[in-house]
């Protein structure tokens, strides 16, 4: 057992916690932000994406320790003053969700994805979504989605 | 999945790491941590300690020379494929780290956990084998000819920490790759390079650990184009087999993704 602190969603925490607590498990069971999802648990489906110091990474991948010092964004850490992100927005309007247990891996999936590529084309969407799975299969919304997004947050993270 | 407990130390340098090992002798190095940390939520490893080369600064890096593209055993696989510098000296390496898992796990998995854990599909070991690099240890330099000696198994010693690879400068060099539909990884991935001292061929994916094929690399050096190899036969002898292909058809992988290597590469 050690104390870990780090930024989670712009708030300082410091938590006692195991050496081998996972990151998702953190967040969920000790933050009790439990908007990052346990899908697969084996790091395929990308439900527990989140972003370690501004890049997506796979919360179930990484023990919370590793994270120490770290900024940390959840979804729970996207919206602003009661104003959805962009992104979420753009889910929301194009119906980029069916069942939703996906959906916060896919939105911050998407955030980073057009940080580092603000020129989406669907084709490029579809390949960077590579690591997340829908199991709705609704991947055509989502593609429309993060499209979208993309467009509306002009190049700009 | 939880897995087995341990110890987390975390490495200010490499000399700290090797320190660490040597006190413990079940410690395993946690680098990107994209394997090793699914292996032990398995239950499959067992480490008592894992010590955190990760944020080691001296480790992630990317140098090009004239000759050579030089990169930190703890540079990430995004990192190489979204290099300037990469892409216009070795366009190959950039794009095979790009094909690497997806982009969160690029985010964290390195060069040197890739090249240290030697999977029989894993991309990095077709570069490395293809280009013939150099993989330099905390102890000594070891050649990609010497280093991958066997399915998850390399001349590393115990204690012993990958540093950097040095990949040389092809002249022109390509990298096929066919996918397994759901990991990504290799189902048969093949390395082409034409250097100064002559052709080199590796493969990825298809055998227990990575090789080379010399009946190929002699023929494209008497002519490199697709035709010269199309009449040699991979032998399956020896090859994996498994749910998602029989070694027969990843035989025939192999010489489809070396022709599609040397027709990019021609």
């Amino acid at each position: 057992m050690a104390v870990v602190s780090m930024t989670v969603n712009g708030k300082p925490v410091s938590v006692e916690t195991e050496d081998r607590t996972l990151l998702v498990y953190f967040l969920r069971e000790q933050l009790r932000l439990t908007g990052t999802h346990i899908g697969c648990d084996t790091s395929q489906c990308g439900a527990c994406v989140v972003h370690v110091d501004g890049k997506a990474v796979k919360s179930c991948s990484m023990f919370a320790v590793q994270a120490e010092g770290a900024q940390v964004t959840t979804i729970e850490g996207l919206a602003k003053d009661g104003k959805l992100h962009p992104v979420q927005e753009a889910f929301r309007e194009n119906h980029g969700l069916q069942c939703g247990f996906c959906t916060p891996g896919m939105i911050m999936t998407a955030v980073d994805m057009i940080r580092r590529k603000p020129n989406l084309d669907r084709e490029t969407i579809r390949h960077e979504l590579e690591g997340n799975i829908c199991r709705c299969t609704g991947y055509h919304n989502i593609v429309s989605s993060i499209e979208d997004a993309a467009k509306r947050m002009g190049g700009a993270s | 999945m939880i897995t087995y407990p341990f110890n987390y130390k975390r490495a200010k340098s490499v000399a700290e790491a090797e320190t660490l090992l040597k006190g413990s002798p079940d410690a395993k190095l946690l680098a990107g941590g994209q394997t090793l940390i699914a292996a032990m939520k398995m239950r499959l490893a067992n480490p008592s300690d894992l010590i955190d080369i990760s944020g080691i600064k001296e480790l992630s890096y990317i140098r090009v020379s004239g000759d050579a593209v030089t990169i930190g055993a703890a540079t990430t696989h995004a990192e190489v494929a979204t290099s300037a510098e990469v892409a216009r000296a070795i366009p190959a390496l950039a794009y095979l780290a790009s094909l690497i898992g997806d982009p969160a796990v690029r985010h964290k998995g390195t060069l040197g956990g890739s090249v240290a854990n030697n999977d029989p599909a894993a991309d990095y070991p077709a570069a490395v084998l293809g280009l013939g690099a150099t993989i330099k240890t905390s102890r000594r330099s070891i050649t990609a000819d010497d280093f991958f000696t066997g399915m998850f198994s390399t001349a590393l010693e115990d204690g012993e920490i990958v540093t950097e690879v040095s990949f040389p400068i092809p002249q022109k060099a390509s990298y096929k790759k066919f996918p397994n539909p759901a990991s990504r990884y290799a189902m048969a991935g093949v390395f082409v390079a034409r250097t100064k001292s002559g052709v080199r061929v590796a493969v990825t994916g298809a055998g227990p650990c990575v090789f080379r094929v010399p009946a190929m690399e002699a023929a494209l050096a008497k002519g490199f184009s697709p035709d010269a190899i199309s009449g040699i036969a991979i032998d399956a002898d020896g090859l994996n087999s498994d749910i998602h292909g029989s070694a027969e058809y990843r035989a025939h992988l192999v010489g489809v993704m070396a022709k599609r290597a040397v027709a990019e590469a021609a």
